[in-house]
């Protein structure tokens, strides 16, 4: 660090860092503010004015359309019913994935038993397997179940694609919780799920937002699955958005399909802003010894 | 009937034997100390009596009932780990009163029990931090108070000194000394450490490759230890030893006849022992103005107490010498010794050899 005394001068390669990092913030900022900027135009204005251009006068029509009356095939209730499935859909599917996650990692860690070391490892293809692949017998079996088409075979689908994932987190986090804890609780009169309730979890705070963040990210944004296995009453926000933008009329409007576009990606932006700090954290989490 | 029975213990993984018949009886409000270097058993052995682990043959009594198998929180044992385990998400009335709440004992009674403790071990302005504002030590009285809050009929402890400083280590072992005194709980601790286990203990068990080696009082362990392995293990600086073999004027060592009392002599005859392993504490051993001639090789003075290297005929030969030490490296001394604090093994089997 300077000396406070001394005057500040004048650095090229400081100055050559903050150009390429305003330069690629706005890169990757551009296409954010296109959107925004053009769903709160009006058409005449987007026919006139540049790309770049800041709206003369803000107007939430667009935003109002996609929302509620837009067309999308020949449906035309706007995005609004998406909404609902997706969050009908994403809200069961995170939690319960999380909880399965987090009780597998506990039992894989603190509960070994004979091949659990295996059953890991399996579980791990999960993580890396393309989800095409489980497509068919998917459908299958949504079917035996009854749950072919509905938001509860959907939300079933994602339960089983993320437990990978979170099972993995969970486990990778609890590796580094000392064994003598639990021994501790056993000798107190704690039986396995006591120990669970009250101090494992307790103990999960920065990997549950992280795993909660993952799989709200994930499942929200979620087309494939969106696409194969629902029916128009169940069609979450991205096969609607998707049918929206792709539902032809005399005149593309472009301001509410970015206004469309907005209202898809808000939840996971909002998600992030607000848990953020605390995803980085828990990435890093047990990487350095605390 | 003792409050604690050990009988037959073994344990293996495979091949791997880390227990091999271990029998240890304990008495009501006994403290028995369960010491040897690392991968002994003695770890092992406690994760099996506070029921973390189960053996592969033998039974563990607790005052008459049979708990081989059964599972720890039906045994009324507590325990204190190296690295305390306090809950980090509680604080340390929480930490304090939660295996009495896994017990179902009433708010006010779990109340009245963190007091107690707290009081006893000093600890009563720390109730409301968690274990991350805590130091060292105050983490070991809080792991000791989470203990002693339920009463147990068995208090465990391993290596519970291990992770403080040297002068808190004195403290907290004085502490754990009194504490024992004042409550006759039974306690079973495991340490590497031979001044804890001579300090503390009642009784001690000197474990090696998953045997108990000599089970007796500290006196009994330093006087008379019963082999070579615990004659070595226990005693600070090492006892001395010298290889010897029995000739027709007695024991020779490299050309120098070492005295022996008669009936030390006649054990090693009757006993038809050809090579002998012959010790000597330090303390034993003294400057004289004849003896064991030998050159002064280095001078460690520890304050109240000097340790002498000696370069003799028949090895090196540490001296501990109250106060200092008036000559000089590279000096010429003579070491005498009484023939009664001489300890003879048997080289080959290593036992001690006992005088009828």
């Amino acid at each position: 660090m300077l000396p406070s005394t001394q005057q500040p001068v004048f650095d090229w390669t400081r100055a050559l860092l903050w150009a390429v990092l305003i330069g690629l913030a706005a890169f990757f900022l551009a296409p954010l503010y296109v959107m925004l900027s053009t769903s709160l135009k009006t058409m005449d204005e987007i026919r006139e004015g540049s790309l770049l251009a800041l709206p003369h006068a803000i107007s939430f029509e667009a935003w109002a359309k996609a929302w509620s009356t837009a067309c999308t095939g020949t449906d035309c209730g706007g995005l609004a019913p998406f909404f609902m499935n997706s969050v009908k859909m994403v809200i069961p599917a995170v939690l319960v994935s999380t909880l399965l996650g987090a009780i597998n990692g506990y039992v894989l860690t603190k509960w070994k038993f004979k091949g659990s070391d295996t059953l890991f490892a399996l579980m791990l293809f999960g993580v890396f397997m393309p989800l095409q692949v489980i497509l068919l017998p998917m459908s299958q079996i949504l079917g035996y179940l009854g749950l072919a088409s509905s938001i509860w075979g959907l939300v079933l689908v994602h339960l089983l694609c993320g437990l990978p994932s979170t099972t993995l987190f969970f486990r990778n986090y609890y590796a580094a919780l000392p064994d003598e804890l639990i021994k501790a609780a056993m000798l107190d009169g704690a039986g396995f799920w006591r120990i669970f309730w009250r101090i494992v979890l307790p103990l999960s705070t920065p990997i549950l937002v992280v795993t909660l963040i993952w799989q709200f990210t994930q499942i929200w944004n979620d087309f494939l699955f969106g696409v194969v296995f629902s029916s128009t009453d169940s069609k979450p926000l991205t096969v609607g958005l998707n049918n929206l933008a792709n539902t032809s009329s005399s005149v593309k409007e472009y301001n509410v399909d970015m206004a469309a576009a907005m209202i898809a990606g808000l939840p996971t932006l909002f998600v992030y802003i607000v848990a953020g700090k605390y995803f980085v954290r828990g990435l890093t989490a047990g990487a350095v010894k605390g | 009937m003792g409050a604690l029975s050990i009988r037959q213990v073994r344990k293996s993984y495979g091949h791997t034997h880390i227990l091999k018949s271990i029998d240890i009886e304990v008495e009501k409000g006994e403290f028995l100390i369960l010491v040897g270097p690392s991968g002994c058993g003695k770890s092992t052995l406690l994760s099996m009596i506070a029921g973390l682990d189960t053996p592969t043959s033998g039974q563990i009594m607790l005052a008459d009932r049979d708990v081989t198998y059964a599972p720890p929180k039906d045994r009324d044992i507590a325990m204190v780990f190296q690295s305390y385990a306090l809950y980090p998400n509680m604080n340390v009335a929480e930490n304090i009163a939660f295996g009495l709440e896994m017990r179902k004992v009433p708010k006010a009674e779990r109340e009245a029990a963190v007091k107690r403790v707290a009081k006893m071990l000093q600890i009563e302005h720390l109730l409301d931090r968690k274990p991350g504002q805590l130091s060292g030590g105050q983490r070991q009285r809080v792991a000791m108070g989470r203990a002693l809050s339920r009463n147990p009929a068995l208090f465990l402890f391993d290596e519970p000194l291990s992770n403080l400083d040297a002068k808190l280590r004195v403290e907290m072992r004085a502490e754990i000394k009194l504490l024992h005194q004042r409550t006759k709980t039974t306690t079973v601790y495991v340490t590497h450490d031979q001044v804890e286990a001579m300090t503390l203990g009642d009784r001690i068990a000197v474990m090696r490759d998953g045997l108990v080696q000599q089970l007796g009082t500290p006196e009994d362990i330093y006087t008379r230890p019963a082999n070579l392995f615990v004659a070595g293990f226990i005693g600070s600086p090492a006892m001395n030893t010298i290889t010897a073999a029995l000739g027709k004027n007695g024991l020779m060592a490299h050309g120098v006849q070492l005295p022996l009392a008669d009936d030390d002599l006649a054990a090693i005859r009757t006993g038809q022992v050809s090579d002998v392993v012959y010790g000597l504490r330090p303390e034993s051993l003294r400057f004289a103005d004849t003896g064991l001639a030998g050159t002064l090789r280095m001078i460690e003075p520890t304050g109240p107490e000097t340790y002498a290297y000696v370069d003799t005929a028949v090895g090196d030969l540490v001296v501990r010498v109250p106060g200092h030490v008036s000559q000089a490296v590279g000096d010429n001394v003579w070491l005498s010794w009484d023939t009664r604090t001489v300890h003879l093994f048997d080289a080959k089997t290593e036992a001690r050899i006992v005088a009828a």
